[in-house]
């Protein structure tokens, strides 16, 4: 076992390569992750790491290939260092944010051309798209609420991890994900009908009518509550929303 | 980076039983799911069984008690600061609640908190919104279709999860309050999937009798968390967030009521006094503390810091002798260790085999018996595959998906972790996944009541810094439900108990003194200090040349 370890390991045993981290050159393993290359180089995270799974957006991360005019991006906690690359992470960007009372809404789309009026100073460059390292079309949300249509700006945007890139590299200086965040919720409260089950549960409970069930529950010892764990009515994994079970006693 | 040669050598011989296994399947021939004696015995090879894996915690309101030797390392360790240092007679802000914790469960206390008049102080440790909450895919448990479901089936459910051990009645508080908590997050515009008259969708998780997991397509905690954040950015009159700047320790007050807490601004490196007539602890788990070197599924920050900061407070902890392991995390590549693989892969199909290419499981026992099987299958029974990095793992077969399924299905189901593997050269609609059971979830926890109060009158807490409403063990979909109820209702809790008025008193880190002393007494600690903030990873050659450096814990 332990020669079959030796020999995958040497295999993989990942050269060295040089990366620029803002400007200084520092050699690490081909095969890290930006995040783990800076911390094998020494740093140790305060800002620009998160959850390192890439769903909080801590560690956008811009970058640029030797002999290329392109810029790059990426999330740190995801993306492999390539040798030569120049980066520079981007922890925190300024971006204007409206506040609003969320009750009071309406969910029109007026009331975001009234909190956000730079919405419309979009000239449709599309650089906020192209640096979107989620790949959110992010100009064309832009666009589906310049045409007010909130449900299509959050069906669009709804994988955004508010990590600001867009907001960096917006010749209007929109700040697009914070808009999205209110599209979202408008759609969410107001555009989506609300679900009637989940009314009626709510109204049962407070009404008091599983007390006595979930009474007699507290009331049980284990080997009571075994049985009934046991007994239970197990719903099919191919049952279709109408499903009922047999007994009722306790719905 | 692709798999190296060897180990396609390897995947060669999962491929030589694919076809065969796939053709059990479309019989319904599966490996037999064990009996609940069976179950017992299989979970002898579990990390939570492991006596030489824990000690008795040597101080503090639960000396005696046996737990992880990573957290008694942290429990038995003095304050980061020499408390005589702080002047607490002296404060930097002033508050009527503070929240410690800006994840799911604080953000909810917060908004709570506001709702009722009172001013609120959030203080976290990373940005707001950097929690587990947000890395949660699968969904939120809560019966909230009647016609075939309620509190008493969810009740029995988590009970059964949780080996029957978990306290009654937080979890009659958990089920009955789950429905009013989806319904706040919806009234938020938290974009729950629905069909188009309004029903909510709702799925199967492991150990649920009815179909009550409620998702936000695959990113359901980040959905909720945005929400809520948001939600907290529009009471900004109300509540003020301080970001970087983790509590290190509680303060008390001359009559014993918590008061306040000592902040450290990681930037400034400053520590700074907060007067509170309340706190609301809601501070998360523990998976950056490897607990017997495990890899987790865990945020950068999730480092057990409430859970000192309450006990050296004088609240007890409960359940904290058993830790949740996800059965499948990836174990290579190594960029993406740790990181989780949802259960619905092995719901859709895929097999767990070994390195001969054979079954020894079925892929749908619970969470910590499977994750018991894949441990004894890789230790007792050597029959894992060994990785790069000098590891063992077991395949996850995934490319049985698509030929179970049809062509594509991987990669339109799983999107996500089809993306992040092709990133590393890896098609996993064409070959199996390497994983290896995963730190994932704290069960236990600091003592609480199902109103969030604690033993220290004026501190309360929600979230996973508690333990007792998951007994020895959680079910997928409850501790998003567990933060959002709980995380309102301390909130509530934190706000009435300051409208009724507090005793005002002389700040005091006192109790810090004291358990300072009896470490030092005990002969514990070690010269550890605590909470720790966060983990370190620097290279031991790096740490080596930092020849002026001083290191604090792990933080220079």
């Amino acid at each position: 076992m332990s020669s079959q370890v030796d020999q995958i390991k040497e295999e993989v045993e990942a050269k060295l390569i040089p990366i620029y981290v803002m400007g200084k050159q520092y050699m690490v393993p081909e095969s890290l992750t930006i995040m783990k290359a800076i911390e094998y180089a020494g740093y140790k995270y305060i800002r620009g790491c998160g959850c390192r799974g890439g769903v909080c957006g801590a560690c956008a991360t811009v970058y640029r290939k030797p002999g290329e005019y392109k810029i790059r991006t990426g999330l740190a906690c995801q993306t492999v260092v390539e040798s030569e690359m120049y980066l520079t992470q981007l922890p925190f960007y300024p971006a204007n944010r409206a506040t609003y009372e969320f009750d009071n809404l309406e969910g029109v789309p007026e009331e975001i051309f009234q909190l956000y009026p730079e919405l419309f100073r979009c000239v449709a460059c599309n650089a906020c798209s192209k640096v979107c390292p989620m790949d959110v079309e992010v100009m064309d949300y832009i666009a589906a609420l310049k045409r007010g249509d909130i449900a299509e700006a959050s069906r669009i945007s709804f994988d955004c991890i508010q990590c600001g890139l867009c907001a960096s590299r917006c010749m209007g200086e929109l700040p697009q994900y914070h808009i999205a965040q209110l599209a979202r919720r408008i759609t969410g409260a107001y555009l989506t009908p609300s679900a009637e089950h989940l009314k009626t549960m709510v109204a049962n409970i407070e009404a008091g009518r599983y007390t006595k069930g979930l009474d007699e529950l507290k009331a049980a010892d284990t080997e009571n509550l075994r049985n009934l764990y046991t007994e239970r009515e197990m719903e099919p994994a191919t049952a279709g929303e109408d499903w009922s079970p047999q007994s009722d006693a306790y719905l | 980076m692709p798999y190296p040669d060897s180990l396609k050598q390897l995947i060669k011989v999962v491929e030589s039983t694919r076809e065969e296994r796939v053709a059990r399947k479309l019989k319904n021939e599966e490996v037999p799911f064990l009996s609940l004696d069976e179950r017992a015995e299989m979970l002898k090879h579990h990390p939570d069984v492991k006596e030489e894996g824990r000690r008795e915690i040597k101080v503090g309101p639960s000396k005696g008690y046996r737990v992880a030797h990573e957290m008694a390392d942290l429990l038995e360790a003095s304050s980061r600061v020499d408390p005589t240092k702080i002047d607490v007679s002296r404060w930097d802000y002033e508050t009527d609640v503070l929240v410690i914790g800006g994840g799911g469960a604080g953000t909810s206390a917060a908004i709570l908190a506001s709702q009722m008049g009172a001013n609120v102080i959030i203080a976290t440790k990373l940005r707001h919104g950097d929690a587990n909450t947000m890395m949660a895919e699968g969904g939120i448990q809560a019966a909230t279709k009647g016609h075939k479901d309620s509190p008493y089936y969810h009740y029995l459910d988590v009970m059964g999860g949780g080996h029957f051990k978990n306290v009654p009645e937080l979890v009659e508080t958990l089920v009955t309050q789950a429905p009013s908590a989806i319904k706040w997050l919806e009234g938020l515009g938290c974009n729950f999937s629905k069909f188009d008259d309004g029903t909510l969708k709702t799925i199967h998780g492991g150990g649920t009798s009815r179909k009550r997991m409620h998702f936000a397509a695959d990113i359901t905690g980040a959905e909720m968390m945005r929400t809520v954040r948001d939600e907290a950015r529009n009471r900004a009159d109300k509540i003020k967030v301080v970001e970087f700047s983790p509590a290190v320790e509680l303060i008390l007050n001359e009559h014993g009521h918590c008061a306040g807490a000592v902040l450290y601004n990681m930037e400034t490196e400053e520590y700074t006094v907060v007067k509170a007539k309340a706190v609301v602890m809601a501070t998360g788990g523990c998976g950056r503390l490897h607990i017997q070197g495990f890899m987790t599924t865990n945020h950068y920050g999730a480092t057990a810091d409430g859970i000192v900061m309450g006990y050296r407070a004088g609240v007890p902890v409960c359940f904290l002798h058993t830790v949740q392991y996800h059965p499948t995390g990836i174990v290579f590549p190594e960029q993406a260790e740790g990181i989780l693989i949802t259960e619905k892969f092995r719901g859709s199909g895929a097999n767990l085999v070994n390195i001969d290419g054979q079954q020894f499981v079925n892929e749908r026992e619970p969470r910590d018996v499977e994750a018991a099987a894949i441990i004894k299958e890789c230790i007792a029974s050597s029959k894992g595959v060994p990785t790069p990095t000098g590891k063992l793992g077991i395949w996850l077969d995934s490319p049985m998906i698509d030929m179970l399924s049809g062509e594509g299905t991987v990669e339109r189901e799983f999107p996500g972790k089809f993306i992040l593997y092709k990133r590393f050269g890896i098609d996993i609609s064409k070959e199996p996944m390497l994983i290896y059971p995963t730190l994932h979830y704290q069960n236990g926890g600091l003592e609480f009541e199902s109103t969030g109060k604690t033993s220290v009158p004026g501190l309360f807490l929600a979230g996973e810094v508690g333990g007792g409403i998951h007994g020895e063990n959680r079910l997928m979909g409850n501790s998003l439900l567990d933060i959002m109820v709980f995380g309102r209702i301390a909130g509530r809790s934190a706000a009435e108990y300051v409208n009724a008025g507090v005793q005002d008193g002389t700040l005091t880190l006192d109790h810090v003194k004291k358990y300072n002393a009896e470490i030092e007494q005990e002969g514990a600690g070690d010269g550890r200090v605590a909470p720790m903030l966060l983990p370190d990873y620097t290279e031991p050659v790096t740490r080596e040349r930092q020849l002026t450096s001083h290191y604090v814990g792990t933080i220079r």
